[in-house]
C-alpha cells in the first residue's frame, strides 16, 4: 500500500550506495585476500556493478524482475572456486539479492539418492537448507550420467531446474567444475545453460602466484621460510606442476602441511635445548627438499596419496 | 466453533507473510521447526501426524513455507500447526506452537455430564462434526 502512495526517489547516488552497502569493502577484501585470478575479479566487479545498477533502477521503479543470478564457475581444482563462491554469497547478501547469504556446498552424493523415490526428498532437503542463500554444486557434471539412462541424477536435475526457475528470489545456484566437462554437461542439458547468466572461468595460477599464495598461507599461520627454503619452494612448484594430480593452491597447501610435519619431526629429533619462537616458526630448505616431488614425484607414491584433487 | 490452541489462536488467522516472519524469528533463535496435521482437534489429542521430519538446519523461512505449501496441498481440510523445538536443555522441547491451517468448517464440542457414585458428576467433551 505504502509503495503506491510514496513517490519513488528522483535520483540515486551510485557511489554512495557502493560504499554504504559494504560492496566496496567486500571487493577490496577480495582483491587483498585472493592472489592472481585477475579475470575472475574483473567479472565479479562487473557483476557487482550490474547488480548495483539493477538495484538502483528498482528503487526508481524502472524494473521489477529479479535478474537471473545463477552462475557457473569453471576451472581446474584448487583455483579458488569455493572461496570465491563464499565471497559471492556475501556480495549478494549485501546487495539484497539473497536474504541470508549463507553458502551450502554440495556434490552429487548430497542430491542424488540410492534407490527409486530417494532422490526427490534428498534434493528438496538440500534446497530447503539453501533457501535464502547460495547453493554451490561442486563437480556438477556428475549429476548427469549419459551412459546410464536410468540414473537418478536426471531427477535431481529436473527438480533443480524447476527451483532455479520458480524460486529465483529465494536462492542462487552456482555450478562448479572442470571447464571441458562442464561444457559437455551444459551441451547435454540445455535447460541449465539458458538459466545461467554468468559464466566465470578460473585460470590456473602462475608459478609466481603460487609462490605468493604459499607465503601468504605461511604468514597466516606464523611460519616463515628461510631464503634457501624459498628457492626450494620455487623449484617445488615448477616440478609439481608437471606431475599428475596437480591441484593449484590446494597442492601448495598440502605441501605446506607436509613441510610442517617434517619441520616438527626435525625439531623433535634434533632438539636438546629450549627452542625459541624463531626456530619454531622457521621452515628450512631440508623440510621442502625432502618431498617426493624432487624424487620423481607421485608416480612412486602409495595409492592413498592420489586423492589430492578431492575437496577437503 | 473456532479452535483456540497454541500461540496467536485468538487473533485472526496469520497470513503467509506473518507465518514466514514468525518462522524467521524461530530460526533466529536456533529452534528446529516441525509441521504437524490432524483432523481431530480435541485438546486431549496431543498426537498429531508429522508432516515429514522436523527441520533442523534451515536458515530461511522459505524452506518451511515450501513444506507448508505441500502439506496444505495434500491435506487441505485439516488443522496444520507449526512447532518450534528448543534444544538448549539437551532434548528437543516444544517451545512455540501455532495453527497455520484450518478446515473451512470447523467441528464443535459438546460437554456430556455423567452421574457417578454419590452425587459426583464426570464431564467429558466430544468433538461433533
Amino acid at each position: 500500500m505504502d509503495a503506491d502512495t510514496a513517490p519513488p526517489p528522483a535520483t540515486v547516488d551510485l557511489r554512495g550506495e557502493f560504499e554504504s552497502s559494504g560492496v566496496k569493502e567486500l571487493l577490496d577484501e577480495l582483491d587483498r585476500d585472493m592472489i592472481g585470478l585477475r579475470p575472475v575479479k574483473q567479472r565479479i566487479r562487473e557483476t557487482a556493478a550490474l547488480l548495483l545498477v539493477e538495484r538502483a533502477r528498482r528503487s526508481l521503479g524502472l524494473s521489477h524482475e529479479t535478474p537471473t543470478l545463477h552462475m557457473s564457475f569453471t576451472g581446474n581444482p584448487g583455483t579458488g572456486k569455493t572461496t570465491v563462491a563464499l565471497k559471492m554469497a556475501g556480495l549478494l547478501k549485501r546487495l539484497g539479492y539473497v536474504r541470508k547469504g549463507h553458502l551450502v556446498s554440495v556434490t552429487r552424493d548430497d542430491l542424488v539418492g540410492q534407490y527409486i523415490g530417494h532422490t526427490a526428498p534428498k534434493t528438496r532437503e538440500v534446497l530447503k537448507r539453501a533457501m535464502g542463500g547460495v547453493l554451490f554444486i561442486d563437480e556438477a557434471y556428475y549429476l548427469y550420467r549419459p551412459d546410464n539412462e536410468r540414473d537418478y541424477g536426471q531427477e535431481a536435475i529436473e527438480i533443480l531446474l524447476q527451483v532455479m526457475e520458480n524460486n529465483r528470489d529465494d536462492l542462487v545456484v552456482i555450478l562448479a567444475g572442470y571447464a571441458d566437462r562442464m561444457d559437455r554437461f551444459f551441451g547435454s542439458n540445455p535447460g541449465f545453460r539458458s538459466r545461467i547468466a554468468h559464466h566465470i572461468d578460473f585460470p590456473d595460477y602462475t608459478d609466481e602466484e603460487l609462490q605468493r599464495i604459499a607465503r601468504h598461507m605461511m604468514a597466516e599461520q606464523n611460519y616463515r621460510l628461510s631464503e634457501a627454503a624459498d628457492a626450494a619452494l620455487a623449484d617445488y612448484i615448477r616440478l609439481r606442476r608437471t606431475q599428475p594430480h596437480f591441484a593449484n593452491a590446494r597442492s601448495i597447501r598440502n605441501a605446506f602441511d607436509r613441510a610442517r610435519l617434517r619441520q616438527a619431526n626435525r625439531l623433535f629429533d634434533g632438539a636438546d635445548g629450549p627452542l625459541d619462537a624463531q626456530t619454531l616458526s622457521l621452515i628450512e630448505e631440508s623440510d621442502i627438499r625432502a618431498s617426493r616431488v624432487f624424487r620423481g614425484g607421485l608416480d612412486i607414491a602409495p595409492a592413498g596419496q592420489a586423492g589430492e584433487g578431492a575437496q577437503p | 466453533m473456532r479452535i483456540t490452541q497454541g500461540c496467536f489462536s485468538f487473533l485472526p488467522d496469520l497470513t503467509d507473510e506473518q507465518i514466514a516472519a514468525q518462522v524467521d524469528y524461530c530460526l533466529s533463535r536456533d529452534w528446529a521447526i516441525g509441521l504437524e496435521y490432524t483432523d481431530d482437534p480435541h485438546p486431549r489429542n496431543t498426537y498429531w501426524n508429522m508432516w515429514g521430519n522436523p527441520m533442523f538446519d534451515l536458515r530461511d523461512a522459505k524452506g518451511v513455507m515450501m513444506e507448508l505449501e505441500a502439506c496444505r496441498k495434500a491435506h487441505p481440510q485439516t488443522y496444520i500447526r507449526i512447532n518450534a523445538f528448543d534444544s538448549t536443555r539437551g532434548f528437543e522441547t516444544v517451545t512455540m506452537s501455532f495453527i497455520v491451517n484450518r478446515p473451512d468448517e470447523e467441528p464443535t464440542f459438546v460437554m456430556r455430564r455423567t452421574e457417578a457414585d454419590g452425587r459426583a458428576i464426570r464431564y467429558t467433551h466430544d468433538v461433533i462434526r
